[in-house]
């Protein structure tokens, strides 16, 4: 992997012609539009993208319209992975017969649905099988396409119409799998977290990830104010409020070697930064309930799962650091 | 659609082929960002977050450009603006 930096200016991006075209039928304040914006710009040349079935694929193709300004594939909810593989070795073979000469990029999306619970076995395949994608998870946390249902990716404690809030029941009653750890588990060159408030960041993993010959992994989480019953304007505000509250932490794993995100240092540096989870949680209306009496203890549990994911990671970067 | 559309009619294997800004989204909003231009530093930030890319830069003018085409008035571009230049107004009906 190349070390050079891309010095991505808003000019330079506010500039480049939209490849995830205005018209796109996502609710108002939709932040995964806003990730899917934001990456077609961090592209470096020709590129194909693949989309497993989800919010996004839904409201940016309804026949006869497409959102799309690049060529873009959508097949069954598991295969985006799949699908990118077939794409890959298609543009080998086409290479091979000396009828393509130019690199193309492959750009997968899926949401939570498609990368933690059903397109997971395609997508560990693909990254075994060392195919040459970059694989994009915009996490809204839940299946919110289909009516707001609980998925690997949502958090304990929220409600959802599948994990409803009770008198029995305080919402979701697991924790949120690690994808990511799950992806670097893999052995892969590039895994990344990203949030789209530090866009900055997110464009530069982009193509971090674009220019690694392999697969590799983006998770970006993406505020959703319907799935998450919260104000519309604020859903950028919560994807900062989640790097601030260690909830989401953006960090890095290039060959394995963890490091952190400027963001994040800088709540690892400064640790009286680090917010309470309580700021994030509150205000998003699936973790209303928390906020009575009887959610005390999930809030507690929610709090110290946060610290401790955090002093793990941190212990990681420095593990890394060290040797 | 108010008739069925026989096979003839359909795309080959159902590709979209018209583009999407040919359908417009201004009609869902209920507020309207409006720019106070003297506030305004043009730092791109609203043109960046707009889920919508209803918000363009036209670099010729160094001028930002709302498109109420297809804004759906979410507000995101008004609480992120540093300088606070974009108001939600409530759009009247008629």
């Amino acid at each position: 992997m190349t070390t050079q930096e891309w010095k991505f200016t808003a000019k330079e991006i506010a500039e480049k012609p939209d490849q995830f075209l205005s018209g796109h039928r996502a609710c108002a304040g939709c932040v995964p539009a806003t990730v899917l914006k934001l990456v077609m710009k961090a592209t470096r040349g020709p590129t194909i993208v693949t989309e497993a079935t989800g919010c996004m694929e839904v409201v940016s193709s309804i026949y006869p319209y497409t959102s799309w300004s690049v060529p873009w594939i959508h097949t069954a909810f598991e295969t985006a992975a799949a699908n990118a593989a077939g794409i890959d070795a298609a543009l080998k073979a086409l290479k091979r017969k000396g009828q393509l000469k130019e690199h193309v990029d492959i750009i997968a999306f899926a949401g939570d649905g498609g990368t933690y619970d059903i397109g997971f076995q395609a997508l560990s395949g693909a990254v075994e099988r060392g195919h040459d994608f970059l694989f994009v998870l915009y996490d809204n946390e839940g299946y919110m396409n289909t009516g707001i249902q609980r998925s690997g990716g949502t958090p304990i404690g929220a409600a959802t119409t599948t994990s409803p809030a009770g008198k029995v029941v305080p919402g979701k009653l697991q924790h949120k799998k690690p994808i990511t750890d799950i992806m670097v588990a893999h052995g892969i060159e590039y895994v990344a977290t990203a949030s789209p408030y530090y866009w900055k960041d997110l464009l530069t993993k982009v193509r971090k990830g674009l220019e690694v010959e392999g697969p590799a992994f983006l998770h970006v989480l993406a505020p959703c104010p319907r799935g998450w019953r919260s104000e519309p304007a604020d859903s950028i505000y919560y994807s900062k409020l989640a790097v601030e509250t260690c909830v989401f932490p953006l960090w890095e794993a290039i060959n394995g070697q963890y490091q952190l995100s400027t963001p994040s240092k800088l709540i690892a540096l400064a640790p009286q930064k680090k917010k309470p989870v309580t700021e994030y949680l509150n205000g998003q209306g699936r973790y209303r309930h928390l906020f009575k009496p009887q959610g005390k203890a999930i809030l507690d549990e929610i709090q110290r799962w946060t610290d401790d994911r955090w002093a793990k990671l941190l212990k990681k970067c420095v593990e890394e650091q060290k040797t | 659609m108010s008739r069925e559309k026989s096979w003839k009619e359909i795309s080959p294997a159902g590709v979209c082929s018209k583009p999407s800004t040919a359908f417009l989204t201004g009609d869902w909003k209920t507020f309207t960002p409006v720019r106070d231009l003297e506030k305004c530093t043009t730092c791109l930030l609203c043109v960046i977050y707009c889920p919508d890319g209803a918000i363009r830069f036209r670099s010729e003018a160094g001028k930002i450009e709302f498109d109420y085409r297809f804004c759906k008035g979410c507000g995101i571009c008004a609480k992120e603006c540093p300088t606070k230049a974009i108001t939600m107004k409530l759009e009247k009906g008629e």
